[in-house]
């Protein structure tokens, strides 16, 4: 039987290639974020971000976020690459300051979102989403 | 009267008489003198609703041995907690004497002699007898299943799950939750879910798509006037310790703002009491009754844990009855005004030679049975040695399938998932097919043979390490560690993850594993669509008869720290 590395590690009850943050991109991430605010001090009421603990399809994360009062939330995922996932910009008719999307993980990462709000400050939520192929229910 | 200490003596006579059937007999008589079936379900009732609540009987219709764990390690938070706590210490925490029967229940030592004195536990025609008595105290007491129940025996596999289906219906289950279930596959479950006289709950069972609740949330039942709330929790991690190509368009996850939104609900709908049926994991619903308040009672499944107390979180009773039939869980609540005033409970072991087994439930699991009762009475071979699967890192029935994986696959290592269900054999026993499949059935059994670096070996040990050892239990799936064969380690379970295991050896040459260099692994359960190989029952049976009579040696390949 001829296996890929993929197909290894899922035979083998799950395996994460990626779980350990490549030092490059969390500073990527830090570039990302302090691009965003301006390298203004940022707090963490009033922001929730919800996301799952582990992540059941890397390819497809669903999250949300919340931030009352908000006039943008930026989304990073401080593991990947290219850590700028999305940025939701709400007007001052929108009802909510709520948004949901699905991006896509290299692996076990935390997933960061910040919100400008409308007297300029920042806040600040994040949440480690687990990347694994699994395997091992009891 | 005849004291412990001559029947260990009786019993141990009596294991020469193995094979020539004297030994129920010899185990029926103990258990009978040292306890009644008026013992065991001695109660008295308290307030006005009453929940039953059995869980994770994987499929186990008659008696079985089940040996409970030695090493069960808590992290983080959970470290030295029940149900972290085996053995002695358990005796000692809830002051249970040595070689009692609560003791031979509840705990690991002196299995062999402590199941000859008391016999096989559960039996779902024994248990038809408990909640008989428990109805005729409260006749409107409320049975919930906890789930992973259609999945573990030879008759479940041949059914697809039919015959617990058929029993759980005879017993007057109201509402359950699930896990294994979904390994049926969808369209399984689906049929079955349309023919269930009640609901199949699972508040966190989403539509993956357009992530919309998929199944029925909760189910509100009116018992002594009060109005009782009961959400389900399915396993929040289905699709990723299970072959998620099972059951596609699914998602779960622990979710715990829906569960908080749930509760909520319910208590704006008029809810005095409310419940959840979870089978989270009691690590996982500690940490949720600690962060969502207004849950009165949790029954807590998945981790087969039996704690004799409710646990008490944040105003939550968590409740854990234990598996494979060896408990009930009674809980009498008194509600007024809203309000759980009291909560009174009993974990009451099913001891099989003890109770009476209702004739009509005993002639209901006899007829799912008897289409298969040639090819499971079947002997394939002996045992010399006390098989049990439970504990952190091994067991002697995977340390055997890990045997058979290396001999009858031609592997350098084996590995075997770290399930909890499984029944035990004792030494001097026959291993008849039934037993096999009690440790091996499922439907994802093939067993595979492929080369892994030593590298990607460490990914894995590693990966199911953190699965079972990260310190926030949201992280954790509720298994024990992916049991090796061939080969050791050392592990150092307060580490992160990629730290915790060291020292892997190849057992065969006394060398440490080369991470570039290629090893033969054969193993079996892999979550991969299309894994090819034959089912593993087959590897195992093929091995056990080539051996005539089994032998396993104690285990001391893994070399735990800070446990």
């Amino acid at each position: 039987m001829k296996l890929t590395r993929r197909d290894a590690l899922a035979l083998g009850l799950g395996a994460t290639a990626a779980s350990f943050l490549p030092f490059r991109a969390m500073a990527a991430a830090d570039e990302a974020i302090a691009a965003f605010t301006g390298g203004a001090a940022v707090g963490a009421d009033g922001i929730t971000i919800t996301a799952p603990e582990i992540a059941e399809n890397g390819n497809t994360v669903p999250i949300s976020v919340d931030a009352p009062g908000a006039v943008s939330i930026a989304v990073f995922a401080a593991g990947n690459p290219t850590p700028g996932v999305a940025t939701f910009n709400f007007g001052p008719l929108a009802g909510s300051q709520v948004a949901s999307t699905r991006i896509r993980l290299a692996g076990t990462q935390d997933v960061v979102a910040v919100a400008k709000m409308a007297d300029g400050s920042f806040v600040q939520a994040s949440s480690t989403v687990k990347v694994t192929i699994g395997g091992c229910g009891g | 009267m005849i004291s412990r200490r001559d029947f260990l003596q009786v019993g141990m006579a009596a294991s020469a008489l193995y094979g020539a059937g004297g030994f129920g007999n010899w185990s029926r008589l103990a258990a009978q003198q040292a306890l009644t079936q008026d013992q065991l379900l001695q109660f008295d009732t308290t307030g006005n609703v009453t929940l039953m609540h059995i869980t994770d009987v994987h499929a186990q219709l008659k008696p079985v041995w089940f040996r409970e764990p030695e090493i069960n390690l808590g992290v983080g938070g959970a470290k030295g907690l029940p149900p972290h706590v085996t053995g002695a210490a358990f005796r000692a925490m809830f002051g249970i004497e040595d070689g009692s029967a609560d003791a031979y229940a509840l705990t690991y030592d002196d299995f062999t002699a402590l199941a000859q004195e008391y016999g096989r536990m559960g039996g779902l025609d024994r248990v038809a007898t408990v909640l008989k008595a428990i109805r005729a105290d409260r006749p409107d007491a409320l049975l919930l299943d906890g789930g992973d129940t259609w999945q573990g025996s030879y008759s479940a596999l041949q059914s697809n799950g039919q015959d617990m289906v058929n029993v759980m219906n005879a017993l007057g289950v109201e509402a359950m939750t699930s896990h294994w279930e979904f390994t049926l596959g969808i369209d399984r479950v689906t049929e079955i879910v349309e023919s269930l006289p009640f609901p199949f709950l699972g508040a966190n069972i989403f539509d993956a798509e357009w992530n919309e609740p998929a199944y029925e949330p909760y189910k509100m039942f009116e018992r002594g006037g009060v109005q009782v709330a009961v959400i389900g929790q399915a396993f929040p991690y289905m699709p990723i310790a299970n072959p998620g190509w099972m059951f596609p368009g699914l998602s779960f996850g622990v979710r715990q703002e829906r569960i908080a939104e749930v509760v909520q609900e319910v208590r704006d709908n008029g809810a005095e009491c409310v419940v959840l049926l979870s089978h989270n994991g009691f690590d996982v619903d500690r940490k949720l009754a600690a962060d969502v308040d207004g849950i009165d009672i949790i029954l807590t499944g998945h981790t087969h844990d039996a704690i004799p107390e409710p646990v008490l979180v944040n105003k939550t009773h968590l409740i854990a009855s234990g598996s494979h039939g060896k408990f009930i869980s009674r809980i009498d609540l008194d509600v007024q005004g809203g309000e759980v005033k009291e909560v009174k409970h009993k974990l009451i072991p099913i001891f099989s030679d003890v109770i009476t087994p209702d004739p009509d439930v005993a002639a209901l699991i006899d007829a799912e049975r008897a289409p298969h009762e040639a090819a499971m009475s079947e002997v394939i071979g002996k045992t010399d040695s006390l098989l049990y699967r439970r504990g952190n890192f091994n067991g002697t029935w995977d340390d055997l399938i890990c045997n058979a994986l290396i001999e009858e696959r031609e592997a350098d290592i084996a590995l075997s998932p770290g399930f909890r269900w499984g029944a035990s054999v004792l030494p001097g026993q026959d291993i008849t097919r039934e037993d096999i499949f009690n440790a091996t059935a499922m439907s994802y059994p093939n067993a595979y043979r492929s080369e892994m670096t030593g590298e990607t070996l460490h990914l894995i040990l590693e990966d199911v390490a953190d699965n079972l050892f990260n310190p926030d239990p949201y992280y954790q799936q509720g298994g024990d560690m992916v049991r090796v064969g061939g080969m050791g380690y050392r592990i150092d379970v307060t580490k992160p993850q990629g730290e915790r295991i060291t020292e892997m050896t190849l057992l065969k040459s006394g060398e440490l594993l080369d991470p570039a260099k290629t090893y033969v692994v054969a193993g079996w359960a892999s979550v991969n669509e299309g894994t090819e190989g034959p089912p593993i029952w087959d590897v195992v049976e093929n091995h056990i008869k080539r051996q005539g009579t089994v032998s396993v040696e104690p285990n001391k390949s893994v070399n735990v720290v800070n446990g």
